[in-house]
């Protein structure tokens, strides 16, 4: 039997997500398998680039080289990593947001860098997933509201996957369980082409958020860890979110 | 004179706060160039100059909230 062309298209595009699905396993750049260039060049997909452990400052350039990639009309990508322990401010850091002096938090190795972006301050550490999807919203909608909400139900979604029970608010950032935030998302977007995403807590040691209010809210932190009472792999989640991407996003 | 406008942002969308001028009255701007930041349901959007010249008023303030398709600015 000759298969019909959109099946056919199908076919190959989830081939050629099998074949880049455990790139991001290594650190490096994605798309390991030969077959998969090939692939990538009839299907039109993400791609998938793990930075690993990268300093918050050296990730934001090379997502700002993403984000002018994209613009110029490159694929989506799909960036996940980790970063050292990191306080970013963003525009709008309230003084109070954080709870100790600088020079006591930078004694405990924290980095603060204020960044271009809204919001007020966020804690990034190991353990921490960090997902960036610097996708062309041309393409997926057009529609900051509708692409808010389809993070925060991929986020709801994957935790889901883990047998964690989560929510998101309205009217809130992020996603909770219970009263506790367990992922931060911040989206900023140049030209339709989003960047920044999600911090998903898998292992982080949530004591450093003792050191300030997140996103300048009362409210306490907790983590997949936590939740479970067992090692989360970092792997595992990372294959989750890239598969949960593709089908939200993809198919 | 070219205005600044808040642009569409998706359905449903009515209003944004502005987070903040890029730009000070009076500077000198390049077409494209990022003049303002617009957030709205919990993302921040960058907004663009529309053409070169000089910003000679600014209608929408930091943490002042604009209307879509309102004017934010303008430049000559």
């Amino acid at each position: 039997m000759i298969p019909r062309p959109l099946v056919l298209c199908k076919w190959l595009k989830r081939f050629a997500n099998g074949c880049d699905r455990n790139a991001f396993l290594e650190k490096g750049d994605t798309l390991k398998c030969p077959l998969s260039f090939f692939l990538k060049s009839m299907v039109p997909e993400m791609i998938v680039q793990d930075w690993g452990l990268i300093d918050y400052t050296d990730a934001y350039e090379r997502q700002k080289d993403c984000v002018q990639k994209v613009i110029a009309g490159a694929q989506d990508h799909l960036v996940l990593c980790e970063h050292p322990a990191v306080l970013t401010l963003g525009r709008m850091t309230s003084p109070d947001s954080l709870l100790y002096q600088r020079h006591e938090i930078q004694e405990r190795g924290i980095t603060i860098t204020s960044v271009d972006r809204g919001g007020d301050v966020t804690l990034h550490a190991p353990g921490q997933l960090i997902v960036y999807p610097i996708f062309n919203l041309n393409k997926h909608g057009k529609n900051l509201k509708a692409y808010m909400q389809k993070l925060e139900e991929l986020a709801v979604d994957l935790l889901k996957n883990f047998g964690i029970l989560a929510i998101s608010i309205s009217g809130k950032r992020g996603v909770f369980v219970g009263p506790d935030k367990i992922i931060s998302i911040g989206v900023g977007v140049r030209k339709w082409v989003s960047y920044h995403g999600l911090g998903i807590n898998v292992s982080t040691d949530l004591s450093l958020f003792k050191l300030i209010k997140p996103c300048g809210l009362n409210v306490h932190m907790t983590s997949m860890q936590k939740i479970k009472g067992h090692e989360v792999l970092m792997k595992d989640v990372k294959n989750k979110t890239v598969e949960l991407f593709r089908e939200r996003f993809y198919d | 004179m070219t205005k600044i406008i808040l642009p569409e942002l998706g359905e449903g969308i009515t209003n944004a706060t502005i987070a903040c001028w890029h730009a000070k009255l009076g500077d000198t701007l390049q077409k494209g160039q990022e003049v303002c930041e617009a957030v709205t349901d919990k993302a921040s959007f960058v907004i663009e100059a529309p053409a070169s010249g000089k910003l000679t008023s600014i209608s929408v303030n930091d943490g002042q909230v604009g209307l879509v398709g309102g004017v934010l600015g303008t430049i000559e």
